[in-house]
Formats: structure tokens, C-alpha cells, sequence
């Protein structure tokens, strides 16, 4: 045998050289690093637009379709179905019976879409939704999406005299912008925000909805005599409490204290309608309000908790009549309400809410056929469609209108009083769609969560949160944006 | 002899060693590169920033929080895992009352045990860690209906949803779900240990303990190593991140007292679409696997033993 020292008693290779070579052989791939982006990350084409040949526009066809395009449509496969793209696909081959329709249905948009954005082949309409949402801010910020300010300005379906943009529901076209007016989302689902509660618990204790903060709190003392929580929440996603909790600071305080967090602007969060809207919450869980447990629940055990009479109210969006049906007794009469009042100092009245867009809907900018995207997109906002989608899948759409002759649900009733009611008080904060961080893991629960659960006092969680605001805008890894 | 050895081995080994490089070698070159860009992971467009990431990365409070559970996690989770499937093992094959005619045998019922010990492994951790969140339910789960059922109502912790807590609840679904296969397979490598030995301790009368210090766990060393590398790679690995990120709160809560590595990068890359940063965490989480895949090497290299 040799007498390299590379020789051990064994008699073959050590495990020393077997790592020194495969070391050497990393080495020699990183001279060619410089080709990295050619890898993962490539692919994406020349930046000069290859946008196709524009088809002329006319009464029929505003958006100048290629009649013979195929469109390719992906829709977020969740709570909604897919039932109502389905029926807007057939309206679409109507118009045009030439271009072929994919729908393709997922639950991992960004696993699914992600690769195809990164190798400039996009699909022409995506309903962006789900736990596995792309984030928008990031998108619009690369320049991905397509502006969909001509779908905006192009007539309706419905009534030709009328922009589609004078059709929709209050916010949402705000919602779509980010950064002066080009319109990048086009919220096709309608949230009212709010306290859920059960018609049917509060007559058990002879209760309206309380109207004001010392009435909610009277209410609670009662139902705890009789062994009933107050309220509850999901615990383990904290960030469901701003849905009643937000709209509480915006009422107290006016639209700007909202706008001023969401700015992200120095001391927003010390703004005396925040503190005395956590006070209020806090009190709840200081005289024992709150559901036992509650920090240990997820969203689906506190909703079960709660259509199970456990807990009178919870902080919830509209699609929980949809998501807590399995649990919900007949005779519930699921309702939705505006934060109750703090006192007569409030800046704006009771009924106040919080609604806002939801399943947002995004054209690529790289998209082969993006005005077809849009066009479907056209189709989906007349009243024939939004009447499909109310009814087949139980919630508002953002139609404004359409909901005229169905019968509703009682949840969907009391979401289009409680709109009513508000009238131009429609808050819309956009911490939750701007910075999904922030809201989520930072704000949600790493503060709100922890002093509901008793772990943080409110002064404290004030704190906490305009610390956590502040490393989000002195962040610049992150892109910052402002209410108009 | 030697001459031509070396071209010889590279002979066979050429494809292996073309599918290695390319599917393993170079992705890691890849993402190193990236940790130095601002890649957002949603467009081919990056510029590279140098050691931005690396600087927010030292002042980024939820990465040293994800830090700290990994290093307990890789710590913590193989020692008591591996105890306990080495006690497990050693109560099924040698730690029964002696038979008539055998040396060693398990306690009554060992082959049942096996099996049953097995069981978890055959569940996905999915579908564990969701069996587990109904269990942790304060508010309806077992755990707690078995506590007020022995008369302690008032001890009834939040689980999942207590920060000081939770990360203990998550790891015991891991130590759950990964003992049964470890009893497996030390059983396998203890019953390949001649009886002989034990006989011979035996007749010296030598206790249990003493055989099992002496006799079992020397001789069974190499599995118990290459059990320590496996079960350190899973604890900073998929498993980890499955369970965290579908127990905890957030997840990665309350207020960061679970999340891991793993889960924080998924985050950073896929929910905050910053991948560039994403693969700065995974160059952390790289040097915190070498690092510990190195450890246990220098720490298990011992005298190999030949029966």
C-alpha cells in the first residue's frame, strides 16, 4: 500500500479529504457566480414592452379584446369556490366564443405564480388570495401589475353612461391604489368588519346590541352571572382584533387618528383615541370578560366557542357566516354590528364600520392578454354577475348594488344595514394590506394579543406598538405608503 | 498500485458527483449570492446591497429570538428523544425479568409495544400537530378537561397561548412523534449485540444499569450518532417549521416565543417577499447545522469496537 497520509487504517478515502475535495468542488462554482442570475431569479425577458397589437375599441368591446385570445385566469380555490369565475368565464366566451378559457383553480397562488412572475409568463387575471397571497406592495413596487385605470374609466355593463368606477362600493377603489392614481387591485369582495353576535343569546338576556361602551360592559356583567363570556377572540391570530378594535380608535377619534398610524407618521399610536380604546378593551379582560382560554384559541376553536353560546361577541370579517356554518345552530341569527359608542365625546357617530375590499383581484403587467383580464373583470362587476356571487357564495360583492329581491341571510342582512347606517362613515385602515408584517406579527401578536391576555397593560402596549410602527418606517427594505 | 486510483474512483463516481454538485453544491452557492442582494422573489429585478442584509439581520430582534429556539431546539430535542428511545429500547429487549433458556429478554409484551410505539410515525407531523392543537384547545381541549376532571380548575394554563409554554408544548409534539421510530431502530441495533455479552455481565452480576452503560450503549454508539445527526437536522429542519407553523400562534408566537429559523425565513421570503434577506436568515440557519453537525462528529468519535 501507498504512504500518503490521505491512507488510513482502512485503507480507503478519509473523511478529511472527501470534505477538502467537496469544498474544492464549491470553489469552482463560485467564479461563476456571475451567472447566478441567470438561475432562480431569471428569465424575465427584455423590459421593452411586447405587449400585443392593440385591438381597435368600440361600444362593445371598450377594452379593445382580441376577440381570438386565449385567456388565462387563476383563482384563489378558499371559501369562495370557483363557481362564480365559472359563470363569468361563460359570459366571456359569449362575447368572445373564439378565445379559449383556462380557470385554474389553487390554493398556493404564490408557490403556483411566483415561478411564472419570475419567468415573465404570467397569467392575464388572478384573484390573489388566500394564506398563500402574493404581497401586493411588493408587487406594485417591481412594477408587475398591470394599471387598471382604463377597466375603471370603461362604461359599465349594466348602464353604458356610467364608469365602472362610479358602480363600486365606497373604499374600494382607494383600496386599489397605492401611490398617486394608478389603480393596481380591484377588490372584487365587499368586508364589513365589525363585533359579531348572535340575535338569538342577546334576547336570552333581554340585550340589544349595546350602543355604548358602559352598556357593553353591563351586558357582559350580566351574562358572567350566568356563567356566559363577554367575548372572545382568536387568540393564537390576534390580529382579528383590530377588525372591531380599529374602527373603535377611528370612531373615537376621527378618520385621521387611522390615517396617521397607517402614515406610520411619529406618535400616531399615542394618539389619546388609541389609549382609551385599549383601556376599554382591557378593562374587559381585567374584570373577566373574556372567554377562558381565549389566548390559546385559533381562529375556527373561538368562532366554534362562540356560535356555541359560550362568548356573546367576537371581533370578526363577514366571511365567518361562510367559515363558522358547520357550527352555527339554526336559529343563531348571526348579526354583525358597529363598535359600540366609548362616550358622547366620540368624533364620529355609532355606526361607524369598517368595510372594505377583499379576494383582490390583479392583471400582470406582463400578462398576454391583459386587456381580456380585464375585460372578465368588467363582465364580474355588472349586477347580473355580483347577484351570482352574492347568492352562491354569501357575501356582499363590491357592486354597489345587487342585493335588491334575494333573499339574504340574516348575517348578510345585518352587513347591508350596518352600511347603511354608516352612510359616508366607512373607515378603511390599510395597515393590514401596507405592511403585513407590522399588523400581523408585530402589532397583532406581539402587542394587541399580549395585552389582551392580560400579559401587557394598555400604556405599555401603546408603547410596543409605536415602537414597532417606527422600525417599520425608519425600514427601508420595505416599501412605505401614505393616504391620499 | 496507487497510480490511476483516484481517476479510477472519479470513473464511477462522475454522475453522482454531476448530480450533487448540481442539485445540492450549487443551490447553496446560489443562495449565498442572493443573501447579498435585495432579491424581492416576486420579479427577476435585484441589485446587490453588499452586507445590508447581514447588518439587519445582527439588529433584527425576531431573528435572534428564531435563533435562540433553534439552538434549543438542536440542544435540547435529541437529548431527550434519544433518552427516551434508548431507555424504551432497552425495557423492550434486554430489560425484562429473565426468561428460562434466553440471557436478556423485553418486558411482557414487547413485540405489542413495538408497534404501538411506531404508531406516530406512520401520521404525518401535519396531521399530528393539528391533533395536538385540539388537545392544547384551553378552552375545550383534553389536556385541560383532564385537569379539572383530577379537581385542579384553577390550573388551567393557556397552552399554545402562553408565551412561556408554548415552546415547551411544541417540542413535546416532536418528542411525541419522533421516539417511536428511534425505539425502532435501537432495537434493531441492540439485537444485533451478541448475548454473550450479557451473559458474561450476568454471570460477573452485574445490575441493569451497569449492563446498559457498559454493554448496550457503547455497542450501540454508531446508531446512537448517526440518530443524534438525524434528529438535530429534523429539529432545525422541516419538522420544526411544520409544527410551528401550524401551532403557534401568529405563527411564530406569542409574541415570538416559538418561531424558528426555518419558519422565519418561509416568512421573510414568502410573506414579506424579501427573499434577498430570506436566504441571509438560511446562511445563519447553514452555519448553525454545520456547526452542529460538526459538533456531534468531534464530540461522538470514539473507538470503534468490532464484533
Amino acid at each position: 500500500m501507498g504512504s500518503t497520509s490521505a491512507q488510513n487504517n482502512n485503507g480507503g478515502l478519509g473523511r478529511r479529504d472527501v470534505i477538502k475535495r467537496s469544498a474544492a468542488l464549491g470553489l469552482v462554482g463560485i467564479p461563476a457566480a456571475g451567472f447566478l442570475s441567470a438561475c432562480a431569479s431569471g428569465g424575465g425577458g427584455s423590459d421593452d414592452s411586447s405587449a400585443p397589437k392593440k385591438t381597435k375599441t368600440s361600444a362593445k368591446n371598450p377594452l379593445g379584446v382580441n376577440a381570438t385570445a386565449p385567456l388565462d385566469f387563476v383563482i384563489f380555490d378558499g371559501g369562495f369556490g370557483t363557481e362564480y369565475a365559472k359563470d363569468a368565464n361563460e359570459v366571456y366566451n359569449k362575447s368572445y366564443p373564439k378565445a379559449k378559457v383556462t380557470l385554474t383553480a389553487t390554493q398556493k397562488i404564490q408557490s403556483q405564480l411566483q415561478p411564472r412572475f419570475n419567468g415573465g409568463t404570467p397569467p392575464d387575471l388572478i384573484d390573489n388570495s388566500g394564506a398563500e397571497q402574493m404581497d401586493m406592495g411588493v408587487l406594485v413596487g417591481q412594477k408587475q401589475l398591470a394599471d387598471l385605470t382604463a377597466l375603471m374609466d370603461a362604461p359599465s355593463v349594466d348602464d353604458p353612461s356610467k364608469k365602472v368606477r362610479d358602480t363600486l362600493r365606497p373604499g374600494v377603489l382607494e383600496m386599489g391604489q397605492f401611490d398617486g392614481s394608478p389603480v393596481w387591485i380591484m377588490y372584487y369582495a365587499y368586508t364589513v368588519y365589525g363585533v359579531w353576535y348572535s340575535q338569538t343569546a342577546l334576547d336570552k338576556f333581554d340585550a340589544e346590541y349595546p350602543e355604548d361602551w358602559d352598556a357593553m360592559l353591563a351586558l357582559c356583567a350580566k351574562a358572567k352571572k350566568k356563567g356566559v363570556a363577554g367575548w372572545t377572540y382568536a387568540g393564537k391570530y390576534p390580529y382579528y382584533i383590530p377588525f372591531s378594535l380599529y374602527p373603535f380608535i377611528g370612531k373615537i377619534g376621527g378618520r385621521e387618528v387611522l390615517d396617521a398610524i397607517d402614515n406610520l407618521e411619529p406618535n400616531a399610536w399615542k394618539a389619546p383615541a388609541v389609549k382609551a380604546a385599549f383601556e376599554a378593551y382591557y378593562e374587559l379582560y381585567k374584570k373577566g370578560y373574556i372567554l377562558k382560554g381565549t389566548p390559546g384559541l385559533d381562529h375556527i376553536q373561538s368562532q366554534t366557542a362562540w356560535t356555541q353560546g359560550k362568548a356573546l361577541f367576537i371581533p370578526n370579517g363577514s366571511w365567518v357566516e361562510n367559515e363558522a356554518a358547520k357550527t352555527t345552530p339554526k336559529d343563531f341569527q348571526m348579526k354583525v354590528s358597529a363598535p359600540s359608542s366609548l362616550d358622547s365625546n366620540d368624533k364620529l357617530p355609532f355606526g361607524t364600520l369598517w368595510a372594505s375590499g377583499g379576494e383582490p383581484y390583479i392583471v400582470p403587467a406582463k400578462a398576454k392578454n391583459a386587456a381580456g383580464g380585464m375585460e372578465q373583470l368588467r363582465i364580474m362587476l355588472s349586477e347580473a354577475s355580483s347577484r351570482d356571487f352574492t347568492q352562491k357564495v354569501k357575501s356582499l360583492s363590491s357592486f354597489n348594488g345587487g342585493t335588491d329581491g334575494l333573499t339574504l341571510s340574516s348575517a348578510l342582512q345585518s352587513g347591508v344595514d350596518a352600511l347603511k347606517k354608516a352612510g359616508d362613515n366607512v373607515l378603511n385602515p390599510r395597515l393590514q394590506d401596507w405592511y403585513v408584517e407590522l399588523q400581523k406579527q408585530k402589532i397583532g401578536v406581539g402587542a394587541l394579543g399580549e395585552m389582551m391576555a392580560g400579559r401587557m397593560t394598555p400604556a405599555e402596549c401603546v408603547k410596543k406598538c409605536q415602537e414597532f410602527a417606527d422600525q417599520a418606517a425608519k425600514d427601508s427594505s420595505i416599501t412605505h405608503y401614505k393616504h391620499q | 498500485m496507487q497510480h490511476g486510483k483516484y481517476r479510477f474512483i472519479v470513473g464511477f463516481l462522475i454522475v453522482p458527483l454531476a448530480l450533487y454538485a448540481i442539485f445540492v453544491i450549487w443551490p447553496f452557492v446560489q443562495s449565498i449570492f442572493y443573501s447579498f442582494t435585495n432579491w424581492s422573489g416576486l420579479s427577476p429585478n435585484f441589485s446587490v446591497t453588499g452586507l445590508d442584509n447581514y447588518q439587519r439581520m445582527i439588529h433584527d430582534s425576531t431573528f435572534w429570538a428564531s435563533f435562540r429556539h433553534s439552538v434549543i431546539y438542536v440542544l435540547v430535542l435529541p437529548l431527550i428523544v434519544l433518552a427516551i428511545a434508548l431507555f424504551l429500547a432497552f425495557m423492550l429487549n434486554v430489560g425484562g425479568r429473565r426468561k428460562r433458556g434466553a440471557a436478556v429478554s423485553g418486558v411482557q409484551g414487547a413485540p405489542f409495544y413495538k408497534i404501538v410505539y411506531f404508531f406516530p410515525q406512520v401520521l404525518s407531523i401535519a396531521i399530528v400537530a393539528l391533533l395536538f392543537q385540539f388537545l392544547y384547545n384551553p378552552e375545550s381541549g383534553a389536556l385541560n378537561a383532564f385537569l379539572s376532571a383530577v379537581g385542579l380548575d384553577s390550573v388551567q394554563p393557556e397552552w399554545l397561548g402562553d408565551p412561556s409554554l408554548a415552546l415547551w408544548c411544541v417540542m413535546a409534539v416532536l418528542v411525541w412523534s419522533q421516539v417511536g421510530f428511534f425505539v425502532v431502530l435501537f432495537s434493531a441495533g441492540m439485537a444485533s449485540i451478541p448475548k454473550d455479552f450479557y451473559e458474561a455481565a450476568l454471570l460477573d452480576g452485574a445490575s441493569r444499569a451497569t449492563t446498559f452503560f457498559r454493554i448496550t450503549l457503547p455497542l450501540l454508539w454508531d446508531t446512537v450518532q448517526s440518530g443524534w445527526v438525524y434528529m438535530g437536522i429534523l429539529s432545525l429542519g422541516a419538522e420544526s417549521f411544520a409544527v410551528t407553523q401550524i401551532m403557534t400562534a401568529g405563527p411564530g408566537g406569542p409574541a415570538d416565543s416559538t418561531n424558528v429559523l426555518s419558519l422565519y425565513v418561509y416568512q421573510k421570503a414568502f410573506r414579506d417577499g424579501q427573499a434577498g434577506y430570506a436566504t441571509t436568515i438560511g446562511v445563519a440557519l447553514l452555519i448553525v447545522t454545520l456547526l452542529f453537525a460538526g459538533g456531534v462528529l468531534r464530540v461522538g468519535r470514539r473507538e470503534r469496537l468490532e464484533f
